[in-house]
């Protein structure tokens, strides 16, 4: 039976879409076999990061509302056999999702799949309330500075109250996924650190990905940056995220900054 | 977020509420012949009243006392209570009603029997971080946070407010009239304090109190803030 993963973190452009098509794919690789589903109903991404945009025919909306069965509206990775996208709709919006269809959507593809990860739209409303109500864990995604920490600080909340886990008075499993992070910046004191994030969210931290122009050509290629790159800085920082999410233990290295002696020593610290 | 009682409680309270006073006066005939010319001039005078009748200075046999109150029924009047009844009158069809005065100085014969203690002023404790977005109201008494309190989260007490972890929320203690309330952190980023409705926004707080453990509490109606090492 799957495992049902929410990828999440309320504020946009933070790399929910990016982490998504990454862990999918360096899952899948190491034989896992893994759907993502898109939940950004109306402003889909994740085909076009994943490169299949151009072989939807069914989408989420069509198996929520019953016109085609998951079946049909599943698109096989072209790269790797285990990995499969379903998309959003691109026509239509959030209100077009429906509790119920969500629900039978992931009771469908449990006994198909290892890992099912939902892509949140960002936000708190309803896209982003239903790709996570049926998750078994979390995982939030935060850039190291004051609004996205927020941001996920609100997201965290709502995890634990609004999610089917959470009403059924179980504790749903929150993990921590640094994302863009710049250690040279966060150095200088222009990003928080790693230590005032954690102080502020208090949940276990996977994994810190660092800010890279691989990310964006992977995106622009349309292949996930764990197979487009998978010797870049972060793709190994996904493949390592990927293993911790299988049970293994990674040790996890803050990305250091070899200029931050200097600036400790100009007494500048991270607001 | 719901707290929840570990066993129903049963809840007394004293209450005072107003009645139409009735005060029959002998010879009864005669009072009644009246009542129906009320009712003639204003036939609703009684309706939708709750009424006590005063029979303390009359001096009934229980037959009269009975008759009375059948003569008052059919006038749809509805009783409420009798005041001033004979023991020996009273059949338990309506309540016997003493007087908060009679009941006082009765006092010291009879010691008012404790029906029960007052509803307790109960605390609650929050044993995880209150996140961004989350709002407490706790209308009985303090609240504990074991955790840090969130940007743009808020906590609402009628008592005093304990942080044990960072404070960088909104947190209004004494907020339905306590002067007497306080506020305690280990760290404070507040955005917001209150205490009985007096206020302090974050650029109001001096700098060596932030980050700092402290306590707020009021002081002729200006928040007064110290640290508490």
């Amino acid at each position: 039976m799957a495992h049902v993963l929410v990828v999440t973190s309320g504020k946009g452009g933070v790399g929910k879409t990016t982490s998504t098509a990454a862990l999918g794919a360096a899952l899948a690789r190491g034989g896992e076999r893994v759907v993502v589903i898109d939940f950004d109903v109306g402003l889909r991404n994740l085909d076009l990061l994943m490169g299949a945009e151009r072989r939807v025919v069914y989408d989420l909306i069509h198996v929520v509302q019953g016109t085609a069965k998951v079946s049909q509206a599943l698109i096989r990775d072209k790269r790797i056999d285990t990995l499969f996208l379903l998309a959003a709709s691109q026509t239509r919006d959030k209100d077009a999702l429906t509790e119920d269809g969500v629900e039978r959507v992931i009771r469908e593809l449990r006994p198909f799949f290892d890992w099912i990860i939902c892509d949140s739209p960002a936000g708190i409303e309803r896209g982003a309330s239903l790709a996570m109500r049926y998750a078994d864990s979390a995982i939030v995604v935060a850039n190291a500075e004051v609004s996205s920490v927020r941001d996920s600080d609100r997201i965290i909340g709502l995890l634990d109250s609004t999610t089917a886990k959470a009403k059924h008075g179980q504790q749903m499993e929150k993990y921590l996924l640094l994302t863009r992070y710049d250690a040279i910046r966060a150095g200088r004191g222009e990003m928080l650190g790693v230590e005032d994030v954690l102080d502020i969210l208090c949940i276990p931290l996977l994994g810190i990905i660092p800010e890279s122009k691989e990310v964006l050509n992977a995106s622009n290629m349309g292949t996930p940056v764990t197979l487009s790159n998978p010797a870049s800085a972060p793709a190994r920082a996904y493949s390592d995220v990927a293993r911790r999410l299988k049970g293994e233990e990674v040790p996890l290295v803050v990305p250091s900054d070899k200029s931050g002696l200097l600036n400790k020593l100009f007494g500048r610290r991270a607001a | 977020m719901t707290t929840s009682r570990p066993t129903t409680s049963f809840k007394f309270r004293g209450g005072s509420f107003h009645a139409l006073v009735v005060k029959p006066e002998a010879p009864i005939d005669a009072w009644l012949a009246d009542v129906d010319g009320l009712l003639l001039r204003s036939p609703r005078f009684f309706a939708g009243k709750s009424v006590v009748v005063d029979v303390s200075e009359l001096s009934l046999t229980k037959e009269t006392f009975l008759g009375l109150l059948d003569e008052l029924s059919k006038r749809e009047i509805r009783i409420l209570g009798v005041e001033g009844a004979d023991r020996s009158c009273f059949d338990g069809r309506v309540p016997s009603l003493t007087r908060g005065q009679t009941r006082k100085s009765k006092k010291a014969a009879a010691p008012a029997i404790q029906l029960a203690a007052p509803v307790p002023i109960s605390s609650l404790l929050i044993d995880a971080p209150v996140r961004s977005g989350q709002q407490i109201v706790h209308p009985h008494g303090d609240v504990t946070v074991v955790g840090s309190v969130g940007s743009g989260a808020e906590i609402v007490a009628a008592g005093s407010i304990h942080v044990y972890g960072t404070l960088r929320g909104r947190v209004m203690a004494g907020a339905y009239g306590n002067e007497r309330a306080r506020i305690f952190c280990r760290r404070l980023e507040a955005e917001l304090m209150a205490i009985d409705g007096h206020y302090i926004v974050a650029d109001d707080i001096e700098s060596h109190l932030r980050k700092a453990p402290i306590q707020a509490w009021l002081e002729k109606d200006s928040l007064e803030i110290t640290t508490i090492d």
